[in-house]
């Protein structure tokens, strides 16, 4: 047990990052019930965005004031794509049947991961991402943290405390609300809810920037397909936690993050499962967690029942 | 004077279906009109065209004298038509405060919406009451007055209300019609459709008589409400 609070730490890590992914799945679907498969790549585009931007400063700038206009530019990269897969790729089949944008964002996914490999520089292999340098920080002689992993505890509950209050609290944040719920009837009440339904997106886009800065400065490196295994499993994050809601989507995320912890550590010692531990299973844990989940509670830990949205 | 809202010929169809068929009507300012006639007649049909929701196919809507076609359904409530639709539509998961804001979504004197609020606390003593409450734990008669009271925040030049006494209960069903009795008396101009003919023909100054889209019979409310032929088809007499 001498490991366990350093094994929750790394899971709660990794679950932020799944959990500020999955806000984007959960947020877009709560609107307008579709599963964007292409916001992994949105994510990954995030990452390049912020690498760009590290590559244009003067070599030798310090990463921590290089930090925010990272962020910045890989909010912008990520916000764009967002809102332009929105734009022409989604909002013209919206009203049509619901497999046209599903198949969709599976094409769209593969364009842009295509996209990147064709024509970022040098992107047909792992370019490396800026890590700060350092030893990891210790908290207790057996709990250390890492460098990278600071940034991710910090902007992750920042980012779902700035999300909580505007949904909840502003004008924009409750027309979204309303459309989610119904949105004939807000369109009624005068919401304009394509702009909604746009700005779902690009919050969802602009969380994703926000965990591929995160999992590069994570993993010292960025590639094109970075998006897909992490949306599946923020996509499974989303799913667990109750797919529409926001802070299911963040539970979801560190839910899955601790449960691929405790896998990764623990399965190996459990007799007779020596085999079935450490990294390479994680994943089947991690889906495994899942199947359980929707067992038992088929709407997610936090989600409504359907016949409520009726 | 031309009539607050104007209706010449209008037809609306689904895909190939036509669910209206070419119909015409006036409201004029300060009066109750209704539409009354069995499931499926195209009363909602037209109710949501004329807010917007639906496209019509052919024929002119004229609000305060300006064409609606092509507004979009968020830009209707501005120009002053409100609509409280068939199956009240309450946000479930806001709360009952939360779901009269919106009703005045597009309004920026806050003095105004605090003072309209009241009024509609006023209006259903009940919704002040549960004014924190989700708006999905209120009973179906409730919802009927949260609906009514939202759709009267955006303070309307025109209340559309689509089927307000469905499935209620007789005595909630008085209460909503009373209510509706009391707008009019302020002076509010409504655009009623109901399947309950009685109660909307003792309330209307006119009303109109719709079968499968098309206006089968007009006339003042108590001229319909005497009329043989409506008496037999909606009044259940033989």
């Amino acid at each position: 047990m001498h490991e366990l609070p350093q094994t929750l730490v790394n899971g709660l890590t990794l679950g932020a990052l799944y959990g500020l992914i999955a806000i984007g799945y959960t947020m877009v679907y709560g609107i307008v019930q579709l599963i964007n498969f292409a916001h992994g790549e949105i994510f990954m585009i995030g990452g390049f965005g912020a690498l760009t931007i590290y590559l244009w400063l003067p070599s030798g700038t310090a990463l921590s004031l290089a930090l925010p206009l990272m962020i910045i530019g890989g909010i912008v990269a990520s916000v764009a794509i967002a809102t332009a897969a929105e734009r022409f790729a989604y909002r013209p089949l919206r009203g049509g049947p619901r497999l046209a944008p599903l198949i969709t964002a599976i094409g769209l996914s593969i364009a842009l991961q295509q996209a990147v490999w064709a024509f970022y520089p040098d992107a047909k292999k792992s370019r490396s991402f800026p890590q700060f340098e350092g030893k990891s920080l210790e908290i207790f002689s057996n709990l250390h943290i890492q460098r990278g992993d600071v940034f991710l505890l910090i902007a992750a509950p920042l980012c779902m405390l700035a999300l909580g209050l505007f949904v909840s609290k502003s004008r924009a944040g409750r027309a979204m609300q309303a459309t989610a719920q119904d949105p004939d009837t807000a369109k009624l009440m005068g919401i304009n809810t394509d702009r909604i339904i746009v700005m779902a997106f690009a919050i969802g886009g602009a969380f994703a920037a926000v965990a591929a800065v995160a999992h590069g400065l994570k993993y010292g490196q960025v590639n094109f397909e970075m998006g897909f295994i992490a949306g599946l499993k923020a996509f499974t994050a989303a799913v667990l936690g109750g797919i529409g809601n926001i802070y299911g989507a963040m539970l979801g995320g560190v839910v899955l993050g601790i449960a691929e912890a405790l896998a990764i550590k623990y399965i190996q010692d459990i007799p007779g499962m020596e085999q079935l531990g450490g990294g390479t299973w994680k994943d089947v844990w991690a889906f495994t967690l899942l199947i359980v989940v929707l067992l038992v509670r088929p709407q997610g830990l936090l989600g409504e029942r359907v016949a409520d949205r009726a | 004077m031309t009539a607050l809202l104007e209706v010449e010929d209008l037809r609306v169809a689904y895909g190939k279906i036509e669910a209206v068929k070419g119909i015409s009507f006036t409201v004029e300012e300060g009066r109750v009109v209704t539409l009354i006639g069995t499931n499926g007649a195209g009363k909602t049909t037209t109710l949501r065209t004329l807010s917007g929701l639906l496209q019509p196919l052919g024929g002119a809507i004229r609000f305060e004298g300006k064409p609606l076609a092509g507004v979009p359904a968020h830009k209707i409530v501005a120009l002053g038509l409100a609509h409280s639709p068939e199956g009240r539509h309450i946000f479930p998961r806001l709360t009952i405060a939360e779901n009269l804001q919106l009703g005045a979504f597009l309004r920026k004197d806050a003095d105004g919406i605090a003072a309209d609020t009241q009024k509609a606390y006023d209006l259903f003593p009940i919704l002040g009451e549960r004014r924190s409450q989700a708006a999905g734990t209120l009973s179906g008669g409730e919802q009927q007055m949260l609906a009514m009271g939202r759709a009267l925040m955006s303070r309307p030049k025109l209340l559309m209300l689509d089927e307000p006494s469905m499935g209620l209960s007789p005595i909630m069903m008085q209460k909503i019609m009373q209510t509706i009795a009391e707008l009019k008396a302020q002076g509010t101009t409504i655009l009623l459709v109901e399947q309950n003919a009685q109660a909307a023909l003792s309330l209307a100054d006119q009303g109109h008589v719709m079968e499968i889209g098309k206006i089968v019979l007009s006339g003042t409310g108590s001229e319909l409400l005497h009329d043989e032929s409506v008496r037999k088809a909606y009044l259940g007499e033989d």
